[in-house]
């Protein structure tokens, strides 16, 4: 018999068995070969379209979209893989209705874009299914190249170092290689182990060597992989949660939402994944939407987003609200923690306090809440954490934290490049990280091959 | 209320639709259906002469064309003349007629060229009933290659030879079908008129192949391996079909001879501008055979619904409304100017218009203006082709707008003149009938 969602506290099976495999199914199922080509018949093929210029890593959208309407997927998922080579999770991830999606002129015209997302997915699938492979390795330049942390960044690096022929190791601290592909993105986004599929389809091209196991700061030094490699890309993404800064937050039953989304990810059984009653997630961007959806969908009985500020400044976008209201998730505005209320150094409660701006200044009212809670996700955010740089010699330029790189990824230590999250600049989305590190390792080779 | 009762050529039906002679119209399950929908008559698919009948292909009979969704634009069939017995098909009419006494019912008839052949087979015809007879020269497959149809319907003289034994052994009207498959549709229309034809009706199917199975490299639609050229129909050909129709109507020589448009008629504003062109009424098949016979009432209801709108009050308002407006180019005045405008309000900024210009035409069409994506007419280049009208997705986002007389072409230099004049007078024209100014 399931627990149920009334079962008070943190507890797994609240769910038949049955329901688990339902809840977590493919959010957005795939398009099958017909509605590809009635989707794909909408497209305008617009001149100079507005949907590349807003994709970061300008994929010519209407030329593969063309391409799924001419019966030529394997052609599309060429144009899609020449500008991004993770184009396939991007299909799945990008939150499209913020990017080109937003600006399709079906968009404009009527509300309603073309499916890009889904289409892209199409046509990538294609492909990764019939193992086609596109690019041949040019020939060995014997240079070597170190590429810490195995996330998109780093994949997209190493796959455009590897095309242009150079030897790339990529140092991973995790146990599987995918970064948040693999462990930072709600499962109903990505479903029957995609993110594997594709670190295999991406390292098939050859010269990428992955080791597991190998964190930066513990297990090598920075300055050993400039002493070691020709080269360096850091993409080793953000290893840091920001703290609620609310009393009580080191209670039993308060934890960081990525690390329950990654365990969530990586669990063989979800009915063994625990979660409580009546949850509180405290943010306002993808992550929080992530935890709260997946632990209503594994159970619980009351899932209650809060964010300190209104609805207009929450960084998950409408489509992403839409689906944690859908899912029976209410999203509370103007709230902010300020005491984790615990009984028994177990979370009882959040004490929240209202809050309004002043100007532009945000700031409690003084008029408080209280919810009741047996777990409390924090979801405010992560930060880099640049210990792990040091020991390193001259240390690395930073920039409000992350580090400092230049228009072609260049940090301020000679050979070493730097994309993804960890830099300062990006907007977090897994789109941006393959451009950053496509980008960095055009800028490598460019400079491994002159002089 | 608008009254699109139809009498064509004595031929009596509650509307100008009929199904033309085709696939839907061969036996009487099918005409009892169309009639039951409100098909105003039926020109019932082609007799042969008394036997055996042909035989048709047991493969695949059609090809087609498709727009986006699949949406059929163009039909190709390779189906020959009936191929039931033509005393079923001869009772069946009778007793179908005597059924249906409103609506118009017409024999399509295909026949060996040789006189005894016709006059065997007019009085059969005739004991059902029938309002009238079609002259199949138009089949443009199979029966060709037997020196009928389309072969009868590509020499004048063999045209004006079997209309004269028909008006000659039968009291019937006659409408005699033609075949696009020439190159003056004037041609076989003057010879029908002379040999005392009552109608023409057209068009009939276009030779056509409709696709290449890439794997086996055979044409569509493809038998055991092979392929032969099929009659194409459809709402592709409706623009053909409107010019031969339009051509026959302004010809001098055969102008007032009633004429049965077909080709592509779909909907109702399809049947519409055919009867504007000078068709007396209209014959559809592709559009039934796409959606069933319920699509007659769109057709009638749209129909009626439009005149009342405009008053005109019966079919003879609008028949041939639109045939003096049909000239040669020769005669269109070159003094007249127009410039495409684009509704900003309208625009969604897809940039077709642009690079369809700036590619293929004028370069007279922004893409940005003062850093940002805007799409306007610079006028000073826009010759007026229309050619971003028509890739423009949004309909009356781009018009043509005319300029008065006396307002500055920007292109020209010159002010828009008041007086037409067309190339026949114009200085460039080594042939000009009137001196230069």
């Amino acid at each position: 018999m399931p627990e149920g969602q009334f079962k008070e506290g943190i507890v797994g099976g609240r769910l038949a068995a049955d329901q688990y495999a339902d809840n977590f199914s493919d959010l957005h199922p795939p398009l099958d070969h017909h509605e590809a080509l009635v989707e794909s018949d909408r497209c305008y093929f617009c001149y100079d379209a507005p949907c590349m210029n807003a994709c970061p890593t300008s994929i010519d959208i209407p030329l593969f979209i063309r391409q799924i309407s001419t019966g030529n997927p394997i052609g599309s998922a060429k144009t899609i893989f020449d500008q991004n080579i993770l184009g396939g999770m991007c299909a799945r991830v990008c939150p499209t209705e913020t990017l080109c999606e937003e600006v399709c002129v079906r968009e404009v015209a009527e509300g309603k874009p073309v499916q890009i997302g889904r289409l892209q997915r199409y046509a990538t699938d294609v492909a990764m299914s019939e193992n086609k492979q596109f690019y041949p390795r040019a020939e060995p330049t014997g240079k070597t190249v170190a590429v810490v942390g195995a996330g998109p960044a780093g994949l997209a690096a190493a796959h455009r170092l590897a095309r242009h022929g150079h030897d790339v190791t990529i140092l991973e601290a995790r146990p599987k290689a995918g970064g948040l592909n693999e462990y930072g993105i709600a499962a109903y986004k990505s479903v029957d182990n995609f993110a594997q599929a594709e670190v295999d389809y991406v390292t098939a091209i050859g010269g990428i060597d992955i080791q597991n196991g190998k964190a930066l700061g513990r297990d090598y030094q920075l300055s050993d992989l400039i002493r070691n490699y020709d080269a360096v890309f850091l993409g080793m993404g953000l290893g840091g949660v920001n703290a609620l800064r609310a009393d009580g937050e080191d209670a039993a039953g308060v934890t960081n939402a990525v690390e329950f989304i990654a365990e969530l990810r990586q669990a063989s059984d979800l009915s063994g994944l625990p979660v409580g009653r009546r949850v509180v997630v405290i943010g306002g961007g993808m992550t929080a939407i992530d935890a709260a959806v997946q632990s209503k969908l594994l159970g619980a009985e009351e899932v209650t987003i809060c964010y300190r500020r209104g609805q207009e400044h929450m960084n998950a976008s409408g489509f992403e609200q839409d689906l944690a209201a859908a899912n029976g998730v209410t999203i509370r505005h103007w709230l902010q923690p300020k005491r984790v209320i615990a009984e028994g150094g177990k979370v009882s409660g959040i004490e929240l306090e209202y809050t309004a701006l002043n100007g532009d200044r945000l700031a409690g009212t003084g008029e408080t809440l209280t919810l009741v809670a047996d777990q409390v996700f924090k979801a405010i955010g992560q930060s880099f954490v640049p210990a792990a740089l040091n020991g390193s010699g001259t240390s690395i330029d930073l920039e409000a934290g992350r580090i400092k790189v230049d228009a072609e990824g260049r940090t301020s230590l000679a050979k070493v490049w730097a994309g993804g999250d960890c830099i300062f600049g990006g907007d977090d989305l897994t789109v941006s990280a393959v451009a950053q590190g496509r980008d960095a390792a055009e800028s490598i080779h460019r400079s491994l091959t002159q002089g | 209320m608008a009254d699109i009762r139809n009498n064509f050529v004595g031929i009596k039906s509650p509307n100008p639709f009929w199904l033309a002679s085709a696939p839907p119209t061969d036996k009487a399950y099918n005409v009892i259906r169309a009639f039951k929908a409100g098909w105003g008559g039926v020109v019932w698919k082609t007799l042969g002469e008394e036997g055996p009948p042909v035989v048709n292909v047991n493969g695949p009979r059609y090809g087609a064309i498709w727009g986006a969704d699949r949406r059929l634009l163009g039909l190709n069939n390779i189906e020959l003349i009936t191929d039931r017995d033509l005393q079923t098909n001869l009772r069946e009419m009778k007793q179908v007629k005597m059924d249906w006494p409103d609506r118009a019912l017409i024999a399509s008839i295909m026949v060996p060229c040789e006189e005894a052949s016709w006059k065997a087979i007019l009085p059969l015809v005739e004991e059902t009933g029938a309002d009238g007879i079609e002259l199949n020269f138009g089949c443009p497959h199979g029966m060709s290659e037997r020196g009928m149809g389309a072969a009868v319907g590509q020499v004048p003289e063999y045209i004006e030879m079997v209309v004269r034994w028909c008006k000659q052994y039968t009291r019937m009207p006659v409408i005699t079908k033609l075949t696009p498959n020439i190159t003056d549709i004037r041609k076989p229309a003057r010879a029908a008129h002379a040999g005392g034809t009552d109608a023409v009706s057209l068009i009939n199917t276009i030779n056509s192949i409709t696709g290449v199975d890439l794997d086996s490299f055979a044409p569509q639609p493809t038998i055991d391996g092979k392929g032969s050229h099929g009659g194409y129909c459809g709402p592709a050909v409706k623009p053909i079909a409107m010019n031969m129709v339009a051509e026959i109507a302004r010809d001098p020589e055969t102008s007032g001879l009633p004429i049965s448009g077909i080709g592509g008629i779909t909907t109702w504003r399809d049947a519409a501008e055919f009867l504007a062109l000078g068709a007396g009424n209209v014959q559809v098949c592709t559009a039934a055979m796409t959606y069933g016979f319920k699509i007659v009432q769109e057709m009638i209801a749209g129909l009626e619904n439009w005149m009342d709108e405009k008053g005109h009050r019966s079919l003879d308002d609008v028949i041939g409304r639109a045939t003096p407006n049909v000239t040669d180019w020769q005669y269109l005045n070159l003094n007249y100017v127009a410039k495409a405008h684009i509704d900003q309000d309208a625009c969604i900024k897809c940039g077709r218009c642009h690079i369809a210009c700036e590619d293929t035409s004028h370069q007279a069409i922004t893409n940005v203006v003062n850093g940002i994506r805007h799409f306007e007419v610079i006028e000073a280049e826009c010759v007026g082709c229309n050619l971003c009208v028509n890739v423009c997705p949004v309909d009356n986002c781009i018009t043509m707008e005319p300029l008065a007389a006396g307002v500055m072409d920007q292109r020209t230099g010159k002010p828009v003149s008041p007086v037409y004049a067309n190339w026949t007078t114009h200085p460039n024209n080594p042939m000009a009938k009137v001196a230069a100014e």
